[in-house]
């Protein structure tokens, strides 16, 4: 079975529906590199979810080529090809008709391995994911949104492959529950380090999850690949700067912790974790009418102070 | 048209009170003549049809494996059931005698051509109601196409194959009645004979109670084992 983490490469990738008019995805070329995540992000009919699903080759590319490891994909068997990448769709992609230990099982089951490695390894990532062991037993349908999405990485993350595909995972829960994943997805990302392609419509999700962002506009074309920080700092166009929002400024202060920052020598007034982003403390010098912040450690004690000038500059 | 010849026949002149008056139920009559008549007519009427719902499921199973995977064969295949179905059992029987003759034979293939259209109809709609999305993730994990089949469409597709299977068994235990018409076998036999001899109650009311409880028996039996084989659907 694979393991570590591939780098991929989209070169000139391009997917032409003979049925319709113009390219779904139009000559797009970028790499991911090994053990990050990139977000493919846009309006609706920027050939997202096609060229995430060109990799697996669930599409088939008209011309170009994506390359994994250095190895094209259609220089692969399909099927040994899909069984090396992890593929997470919405809720609905567990299987109905089997448990949950089933449901993670399936990948690995492929690879032939047998009933009681298959039981070690849905409990071990069962706690990985945040979830009881003892929902190994439970069908879907005894789940919660969010439990289901969380069996539905443990499943792609089954016979660790060094690639994930994830198409709109979190679009069908609800916020609060969402953002949680969000935060849980990242930390296993700490752990697991694949390399992920995510496709969303939420920016917000798209900068919070990316290491980096390809927004697509419509048409499958490339409108910018970088680091979300700098994206926000400096749209290519207008078009990227209208997608990303009007509050991008303010988006981009999300993007930075205090720890981050320059602080200035211990003060006082009202206190913050250095471990806030600079969003987060410039709503609180609003709520509180301050102007300068004091920082605090885990322990709580006043390691420095921020200014708003500082925090905006 | 042959009329099976009976092994019993009351005979109003002896017997119980209840016999010679044609009473509507005559437990004497039922205890006197269950080994002789009730049972072995009721244990012809399950083979008559296992047999037929037996070669039916095969049949429509791989017309439906045709039809799903080839959908331009569909419409035919299901047009073709759908007229077998409209046929009436003792036309269909005039039609077969001549080829088959006064047989089993003739029964069966009366019977098989009943269950084919509830058969195909659900077993291809079942498949077919399976999810895109079920299929997307089979296929994107690297399952081939017949894993895809065998591991997902098919379990996915079980609940409406067996729905199928229950109406199929529950009409076939009704029509299979009417086999009595070609062959002295199943539980429209006695029927028949009570009916030839100036209608003798009993025997219509045991024999007609019989293929009502057998045929809620068999679709009992037949959701016990929809229950064990999903039971995801309970959970």
């Amino acid at each position: 079975m694979p393991g570590q983490a591939a780098e991929l490469v989209f070169d000139e990738a391009t997917k032409v529906y003979p049925s319709r008019e113009g390219a779904a995805v139009d000559h797009l070329s970028l790499t991911v590199p090994a053990g990050e995540i990139c977000v493919l992000v846009g309006p609706s009919g920027g050939g997202k979810t096609t060229a995430l699903r060109l990799v697996n080759r669930l599409i088939p590319l008209t011309s170009g080529d994506i390359r994994i490891d250095g190895t094209s994909i259609n220089d692969q068997d399909v099927v040994q090809l899909r069984r090396g990448i992890g593929y997470v769709i919405q809720q609905i992609g567990l299987f109905p008709h089997m448990t949950v230990e089933a449901n993670i099982g399936t990948v690995p089951r492929l690879y032939g391995r047998s009933r009681s490695w298959i039981h070690t390894r849905a409990h071990e990532l069962l706690e990985l994911v945040g979830l009881d062991p003892s929902y190994a037993k439970r069908y879907p349908s005894q789940l919660s949104g969010g439990e289901r999405q969380r069996v539905g990485l443990a499943r792609a993350l089954a016979a660790d492959p060094p690639l994930m595909l994830m198409d709109e995972p979190f679009a069908a829960i609800d916020p609060i529950v969402r953002s949680r994943l969000q935060d849980e997805f990242l930390r296993l990302q700490q752990e697991v380090r694949k390399t992920v392609v995510f496709v969303t419509h939420d920016v917000d999700e798209a900068i919070k999850l990316g290491d980096r962002m390809a927004i697509l506009r419509p048409g499958g074309k490339l409108a910018q690949y970088d680091t979300p920080t700098r994206i926000l700092e400096s749209p290519h166009d207008d078009f990227v700067a209208e997608f990303v929002g009007a509050d991008r400024a303010l988006k981009a202060l999300a993007l930075r912790t205090l720890a981050e920052l320059d602080l200035g020598p211990p003060g006082d007034g009202p206190r913050v974790q250095r471990t806030a982003t600079a969003r987060d403390a410039l709503a609180l010098m609003i709520e509180k009418h301050a102007d300068v912040l004091a920082v605090v450690d885990d322990a709580g004690m006043v390691v420095g102070s921020v200014s708003r000038d500082r925090l905006l500059r | 048209m042959n009329v099976a010849a009976g092994p019993v026949i009351p005979n109003f002149g002896q017997g119980s009170s209840c016999e010679v008056n044609n009473g509507w139920f005559c437990p004497e009559w039922v205890t006197g003549h269950w080994h002789d008549t009730l049972e072995p007519a009721l244990v012809q009427h399950v083979e008559l049809t296992a047999i037929a719902v037996g070669i039916g499921f095969a049949l429509a199973f791989a017309l439906a494996l045709v039809g799903f995977r080839f959908r331009l064969l569909d419409p035919p295949i299901g047009v073709f059931s759908d007229f077998l179905y409209t046929i009436p059992s003792l036309a269909l029987f005039q039609i077969l005698i001549p080829v088959t003759g006064i047989s089993v034979t003739t029964v069966e293939i009366a019977l098989v051509s009943y269950t084919l259209l509830v058969l195909y109809r659900n077993t291809i709609e079942g498949l077919r109601a399976v999810p895109e999305e079920m299929v997307d993730v089979a296929r994107g994990s690297g399952f081939t196409r017949m894993q895809t089949f065998l591991r997902v469409e098919l379990p996915l597709a079980l609940p409406a194959i067996l729905a199928g299977l229950r109406i199929a068994t529950v009409s076939t235990i009704s029509i299979a009645t009417v086999a009595a018409f070609v062959v002295a076998k199943g539980l429209g036999s006695p029927i028949f004979v009570a009916l030839e001899q100036d209608v003798f109650k009993t025997e219509i009311l045991v024999a007609g109670g019989m293929a009502v409880a057998l045929a809620l028996v068999a679709d009992g039996l037949l959701v016990l084992l929809q229950r064990a084989l999903t039971p995801w659907s309970r959970a």
